[in-house]
């Protein structure tokens, strides 16, 4: 029995550089776990909506300070990046698209589309009478 | 040495745990644009300009059914994680309805929100 703790083992997580596609893979969870989190903050901006006009000003100053500003955003990329991954999952499970070359490929291609649309949501978030305008929502 | 995994929720209804989470996640794709609208709308917007928003039939059963299914994708993803690193049975047990019931809970409370919102005006 006493030659089984001296066994080689597999190459543990701080020695061995991962991948691309595990560094991907494990941000998947860490940003649903961020988002989980973060429906509180979305449920704190519909109570302030359904609280009336004072309590919604208040919403939008607090919203607006620049600490909650960067968590904000951080929460938007991490939607983003969530998004794009679970596309990629779902296609995955579809049974295609296993291969090493196309693996690495569509982990750049998510990681460009969600910097993309967080950044056109940055620049409608800058600019919102465009957006209404273009929308007409 | 004896080593039985202990029967866990995942593992007597995992096909069910596993297609929900996919069917979920199909519904959310569409609907995270307007959840992304609604929030931009909230930070920016004047707020006779959200309630109107809000209160146009699409934008209210868009919103209303992100709210179902991010509960449940959330709950249902928040489970298989607590699964993977937990590794007693009970405190595994006691996270993972911890983790629904806070859902649940936080469910209910946007619920009543909207209700009370269709009634503002």
């Amino acid at each position: 029995m006493s030659n089984i703790n001296n066994r080689p083992t597999s190459p543990h997580l701080q020695i061995y550089r991962l991948p691309l596609t595990a560094v991907i893979s494990i941000t998947h969870r860490i940003t649903g776990v961020f988002l989980s989190v973060g429906l509180v903050l979305f449920v704190y901006i519909l109570y302030s909506v359904a609280g009336g006009l004072n309590a919604y000003a208040l919403m939008q100053a607090n919203m607006n300070l620049w600490q909650v500003q960067v968590i904000y955003w951080g929460f938007v990329y991490a939607l983003f990046f969530h998004l794009c991954h679970g596309v990629r999952h779902l296609i995955w499970d579809s049974g295609k698209s296993f291969a090493n070359n196309t693996l690495n490929c569509f982990a750049v291609i998510e990681l460009f589309v969600s910097l993309m649309l967080t950044l056109i949501t940055f620049i409608f978030y800058l600019n919102t009478e465009v957006l209404w305008s273009i929308l007409h929502l | 040495m004896e080593h039985t995994p202990p029967l866990t929720i995942s593992s007597s209804k995992g096909t069910f745990h596993w297609v929900m989470q996919r069917i979920t996640a199909l519904g959310l794709v569409p609907l995270s644009f307007w959840l992304i609208i609604f929030l931009n709308k909230c930070l920016t917007a004047p707020y006779i300009n959200t309630l109107s928003w809000l209160k146009t039939p699409l934008n209210l059963i868009c919103i209303f059914t992100w709210l179902v299914l991010v509960f449940y994708h959330a709950a249902l993803g928040l489970q298989v994680v607590i699964e993977d690193y937990i590794a007693t049975a009970s405190i595994r047990f006691v996270a993972i309805w911890g983790a629904n019931l806070s859902f649940i809970f936080l469910v209910l409370i946007a619920f009543c929100q909207l209700l009370n919102i269709l009634s503002i005006g």
